[in-house]
């Protein structure tokens, strides 16, 4: 076979089970491909050594028959998963040199299962961010190109989006706080599935806004997100937020039959200077749904304006939190101290020295909004609003609505460097259509539906009810069948 | 609401973060550009709903009240930057 590389897991599946090819020949690969791509700087941390191990024992697992799905699949991780003996760093300088001693439960499922990482991936720190640039790492490039401009792969999930839109492993996992897996995989022409909230372990995953934290699949079609979310998802002791609910088979779930099924169309979403294509690129799908035999309704979801300020005061507040714990003692970085310096000193150092400019604006914002006399004013004020937006979605979802439709970004990929001059609300921005998603807890995709007229891709995303992946991820399926994207990047790299 | 690099000095050390005097004024512009964007909320209606504690209506598991892992003193303290004798090492911290 020519292109291993190329496949998507259930190729890789179905050809390891017939004995075309071994998870030793798709790893060797995409380590192969891996070596070639550091102008992408997507991978951070390889890991041959492990990747080969695990591919040999996967082989050996399929060959002994009653393999899983996930087995002998190469996977490309992102750095915000801890693993074992291996750096995770969440893309931060105060995590340089960590080397967890354990194994993030997501993570420990996927290699339970037999699939196999290639290495790390780069991301924003903290996953703060919407374009890959407030890496320590620097950052990852999209490998789609339409003139001499490096593009973002999107954030903060970019290193895995831009790995597996250039086909540098099968799949990966992400992450999504506020769109991090949707906007990247939108950016890139892949797929990327942010679960119900409790859906998937949090537990060894590094915490930016715990409440709205959830990791999920980035995959080259929505079939490989069917697969790889049930190797992801299931109950979890160690995280007290993990739902005990039964997984489903979600592949099994796609049968590509929506009709009769409900599609609500929200109004608010149709932004004021949304852009000529990303308005067609949401009514083509619509009309694609509707062809398919669902039916449209037109809804209304009144506070989604306010979902993104609402965000901009929780998620900061829960990171000022989370990352207390970077002080310089336990693990990580340490600033080398003057003489007398006491141990404020040395927190106050450390933290200056290791965490970049957009991770100290939002712990400094997230400080402010929970001191006192403020409180109040911001943080219980933003919890309300949520209730809100929360209240939005299960309203429409009384009425009989099945799943949403709406765009996935505001614009295709722009230049790296381009915002750099723009105040930080302009770059939050990116993530208007997806952050009330993660407010709400819904599980949410993004599909690649189309191109803008130069030829970057556009994404759309499907919402659906909680725990509800499975129907969602039909829903999704046929619209990726209806749309027929299949565009791919022109290596440059 | 415009924040002051007087607030912005109290801010960063609140959140243990050392930022030098002259980084404070754009420090404070930002603030306030993001704070004038969170105001946004103030127009929104919120009389009589409850602040969200949790997304999922869920409650808590409680499990027995038994250790379920320990002795792992080398594993605990291997990443540490500085570790002696089985402890952490920080500056002096009592005088």
């Amino acid at each position: 076979m020519t292109d291993l590389t190329k496949l998507t897991i259930a190729g890789a599946r179905d050809a390891m089970r017939n004995g075309e090819t071994s998870s030793a020949e798709i790893t060797a690969a995409c380590l192969s491909a891996i070596e070639g791509s550091g102008a992408l700087n997507a991978f951070v941390h390889n890991t041959p050594e492990i990747a080969t191990a695990q591919a040999a024992a996967a082989d050996a697992r399929i060959k002994a028959g009653d393999a899983p799905d996930m087995c002998g699949i190469p996977l490309g991780i992102k750095d915000l998963f801890c693993t074992k003996g291996v750096p995770s760093q969440a893309a931060s300088r105060i995590l340089e040199g960590f080397k967890p001693e354990y194994e993030s439960t997501v993570t420990s499922q996927l290699f339970g299962a037999g699939a196999v990482m290639l290495g790390k991936l780069n991301m924003d720190e903290f996953a703060m961010g919407s374009s890959n640039e407030t890496s320590v790492y620097g950052d990852a490039v999209n490998p789609w190109k339409v003139d001499d401009r490096a593009l973002t792969p999107g954030g903060s999930s970019g290193g895995s989006a831009a790995a597996v839109a250039a086909d540098l492993c099968l799949a990966a996992t992400g992450t999504d706080t506020g769109g991090s897996i949707r906007q990247p995989a939108a950016f890139t022409g892949i797929t990327g599935l942010k679960p119900t909230y409790g859906r998937v372990s949090r537990w060894g995953v590094v915490a930016f806004a715990s409440s709205l934290d959830q990791a999920g699949p980035m995959t080259k079609d929505v079939r490989d997100a069917a697969i790889m979310l049930e190797a992801m998802c299931g109950y979890d002791p160690k995280d007290s937020t993990s739902a005990d609910l039964a997984v489903p088979n979600f592949e099994a779930a796609l049968t590509g039959d929506i009709k009769g099924k409900v599609i609500g169309i929200p109004k608010e979403y149709r932004m004021d200077g949304m852009p000529a294509e990303i308005a067609k690129l949401w009514d083509d799908g619509t009309a694609m749904l509707k062809d398919a035999g669902a039916v449209i309704k037109d809804i209304t979801l009144p506070h989604t304006k306010y979902a993104l300020p609402a965000y901009y005061v929780i998620a900061p507040a829960e990171a000022s939190s989370n990352l207390a714990r970077y002080d310089g003692v336990r693990f990580g970085h340490r600033a080398t101290l003057a003489a007398g310096d006491g141990i404020t000193e040395m927190y106050e150092k450390t933290r200056a020295e290791g965490f970049g400019h957009e991770v100290q604006r939002r712990v400094m914002v997230g400080t402010y909004v929970l001191s006192a006399g403020f409180y109040d004013a911001y943080y219980n004020r933003a919890r309300r609003v949520r209730a809100l937006i929360k209240r939005d979605f299960d309203n429409v979802f009384a009425d009989g609505v099945d799943a949403i439709l709406t765009p996935a970004t505001p614009s295709a990929a722009f230049g790296l460097g381009e915002m750099t001059e723009a105040d930080p609300i302009q770059m939050y921005l990116n993530d208007v259509f997806t952050v009330t998603v993660n407010l709400a807890g819904l599980p949410g995709i993004a599909v690649p539906t189309g191109t803008d007229a130069s030829g970057l891709p556009l994404g759309l995303q499907l919402i659906g009810r909680p725990w509800e992946e499975a129907d969602l991820l039909n829903v999704a399926y046929s619209l990726e069948q209806s749309a027929g994207f299949v565009a791919k990047p022109n290596k440059w790299w | 609401m415009s924040i002051d690099t007087q607030t912005a000095r109290r801010v960063a050390k609140l959140a243990r973060i050392q930022v030098e005097d002259d980084a404070l004024p754009a420090l404070a512009a930002e603030f306030s550009a993001i704070l004038g964007f969170i105001e946004q909320l103030n127009e929104v209606d919120v009389d009589g709903i409850e602040p969200m504690t949790s997304v999922t209506p869920q409650r808590l598991k409680r499990r027995d009240d038994v250790v379920t892992d320990g002795d792992q003193q080398p594993a605990v303290l291997k990443n540490a930057p500085d570790a002696r004798e089985g402890f952490f090492a920080v500056p002096k911290v009592v005088e």
